[in-house]
């Protein structure tokens, strides 16, 4: 095991399956000359090992970055393109969201489109709401489309790997803040399924669905709750399409109980979703009324005690969470 | 061009390259200015020269690198720092930071730090203007690399077609992050890209605060008679990295010290020294002001209040 940050992981994925698969190139702006020569950011030293032939900086076109990734996938090649920041994924949006998404389908099934467009998302970084919008939830509404959130390095890691591999185009988001968290993370080549979730705690109290950075936030609201004695069970999604629906509704059937916790906003929040599915198919074993932490219905403020006011935390999920609790 | 003209411009640059020389010193101290921080250090002739021509009502819109385009359009300088600082008194109340400043009080309406995202909304404001007759213009600030941004291409072709009272600045400085303009595009000057459109594109030395404030009479008597949108391409660098973070390792070191022996600043000054319009004693009278000046806003911002957290909550609507 080693001890490396989202950054490094996300690094040794892309350079580990540059080495296994000549037809995969990366794209985007400054990915590979960068403004930032530092060993953290996720594309350090490729351009290096691999040559401007497969590392491609980009000029500044979302639209053009993504129909490349459309394009070049539907030939054979396996793209990983970069859209720097979430809200700008916005302009790359008709190409993934009317072609990456709906191609396969339009052909009948005979064309595959085996990209990944990664993205990075998240608040906490005091640059405002052009810079910070998590969008999982519209992506996640496009059938056609994966979507993958990690919330540790070695997640990141196995995610990436199977999202590269996958035929399918994938929508990988990394939270900007993970970049600077170390993790233990695997030494060998290996990968982790899209699509499983991962209980990242058991518990018998309540079930906290999350992912991405919200993990971290559960993970420590759970150590608080665990010392009043009470148990949280913590789904890590990891990915939010396909979803694991079963290892949602057995942690429910076991709880009886369900906080959903996300850093997007909350109306039309993907949180909703599961909240739907809970009431649903297990609508019969909740023992409480199902609750959604989740930043307030606002774009992301610049000052940071209204950025912290806006990033959901520990202290609204143990409320929500005690306030399900008899 | 008159004099008090040239000394306007002169006492604007100024303003600008010492209030972001102390950003510069302020970001040094941990957790005092949040965020990124992106200047212009260098580029403040195309700010100054641009808006010195521009009256109150013409409106701007800008990108992440406007500091020198609000001071010279006459945004409250105190307020600017108290918004950089994310404090209450903010011209935003906190919720821009440096990245997002709208002062609409000088008609700055919109800065947007989404590459390209300005020149869409400048065909709208361009639109209005001539919509309800007013005898105003609009003003889009843009960076080099924005240019290869499709909204670009749609905005400039939908504003020739109607003949919008817009000018396009394109602030060439080099670079577009770590790359360099003949690493994104064929063309060499930007200039050129007016062709498609079938408006006028022009070439203009951005580091002469004169010659951008004359080519900017001469677009906005342009658009003012009917003629329609034009480009200026401003030649300009910028000293500083991409922010305050960027340590500059893909920018040649003497590539920098030659730009900075064109500082715009010192240029306009040996020349309104030459032209006696200024004394060696009036520059220190301007310089003693207007560091004066940067420091009370300093005060300003400091002695501000944060804003309370449920304040975040407020202007999402009307
Ligand atoms: C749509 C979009 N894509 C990417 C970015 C990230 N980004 C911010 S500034 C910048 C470079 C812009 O270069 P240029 O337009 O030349 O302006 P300059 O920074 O040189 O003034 C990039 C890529 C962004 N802000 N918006």
């Amino acid at each position: 095991m080693q001890q490396i940050t989202m950054g490094q992981a996300i690094q040794q994925a892309l350079s580990e399956e540059m080495r296994r698969d000549p037809g995969i190139f990366i794209a985007g702006e400054g990915v590979g000359k960068s403004i930032h020569e530092s060993p953290v950011m996720p594309t350090y030293g490729l351009l290096k090992e691999f040559g401007p032939g497969r590392v491609k900086d980009t000029p500044v076109s979302e639209a053009a970055i993504a129909g490349l990734a459309v394009g070049a996938s539907v030939m054979g090649l396996r793209p990983v393109v970069e859209i720097m920041f979430n809200p700008f994924f916005t302009i790359a949006s008709d190409q993934i969201v009317n072609h990456a998404a709906k191609l396969r389908y339009l052909s009948g099934g005979k064309s595959t489109f085996p990209l990944v467009v990664r993205i990075k998302t998240g608040a906490g970084i005091g640059a405002g709401c052009q810079h910070s919008h998590n969008l999982e939830a519209w992506v996640a509404h496009c059938p056609g489309l994966k979507v993958v959130m990690p919330g540790t390095p070695a997640d990141a890691k196995g995610l990436l790997k199977s999202a590269i591999r996958d035929d399918n185009p994938v929508i990988f988001i990394e939270d900007m803040m993970l970049n600077f968290v170390p993790g233990q993370v695997p030494e060998e080549d290996y990968t982790i399924p899209i699509g499983v979730a991962d209980i990242k705690k058991p518990g018998k109290d309540v079930t906290v669905v999350t992912w991405s950075k919200m993990l971290g936030v559960a993970l420590k609201a759970a150590a608080q709750l665990s010392k009043e004695g009470i148990e949280i069970e913590i789904v890590d999604l990891r990915t939010l399409v396909p979803l694991d629906k079963e290892t949602i509704l057995q942690s429910v059937r076991k709880t009886g109980r369900l906080v959903v916790l996300h850093e997007a906003t909350r109306t039309g929040g993907f949180g909703g979703e599961i909240a739907a599915l809970v009431a649903e198919e297990a609508f019969g074993t909740l023992k409480a009324p199902i609750k959604r932490v989740a930043a307030p219905d606002i774009p992301v403020p610049f000052s940071p005690p209204l950025e912290q006011f806006y990033i959901p935390n520990e202290e609204q999920l143990i409320q929500a969470v005690k306030s399900i609790i008899g | 061009m008159n004099n008090q003209k040239k000394f306007e411009l002169y006492k604007n640059m100024l303003l600008t390259r010492r209030f972001e020389e102390k950003l510069t010193e302020l970001c040094k101290i941990e957790g005092k200015i949040p965020g990124m921080m992106i200047l212009c250090t260098g580029q403040e002739a195309v700010a100054a020269g641009v808006c010195g021509a521009l009256e109150i009502d013409d409106v701007i819109i800008t990108n992440h690198r406007s500091h020198g385009h609000l001071i010279a359009k006459g945004a409250n300088l105190k307020e600017l720092m108290a918004e950089i600082y994310g404090k209450r008194t903010g011209c935003n109340k906190g919720k821009s930071g440096t990245l997002h400043l709208a002062v609409p009080e000088v008609n700055a309406l919109c800065t947007t730090t989404v590459v390209g995202g300005g020149i869409p909304i400048a065909v709208g404001t361009a639109f209005a203007q001539q919509y309800k007759k007013q005898n105003q213009i609009t003003v889009c600030f843009l960076g080099n690399g924005s240019t290869d941004e499709g909204s670009f291409h749609e905005a400039l072709n939908m504003a020739a077609l109607w003949n919008l009272p817009l000018i396009t600045i394109i602030e060439n400085n080099v670079y577009a992050g770590a790359q360099r303009t003949e690493e994104i595009t064929r063309v060499k000057d930007l200039a050129d890209r007016a062709v498609s459109y079938g408006i006028p594109g022009e070439i203009v030395d951005g580091n002469d605060a004169i010659a951008v404030y004359e080519a900017t009479v001469n677009a906005r008597a342009r658009c003012l008679a009917g003629e329609g949108p034009i480009l200026l391409e401003c030649k300009t660098y910028r000293w500083r990295g991409h922010g305050e973070a960027d340590h500059q390792v893909y920018q040649p070191k003497d590539e920098i010290a030659a730009w900075m022996s064109r500082c715009p600043i010192k240029k306009l000054q040996e020349e309104l020294l030459q032209e006696q319009l200024l004394s060696e004693q009036d520059i220190l009278n301007i310089e003693a002001e207007i560091v004066k000046e940067v420091e009370s806003a300093v005060q300003f911002a400091e002695e501000s209040p944060w804003p309370a957290p449920q304040e975040a909550l407020e202007d999402v609507f009307v």
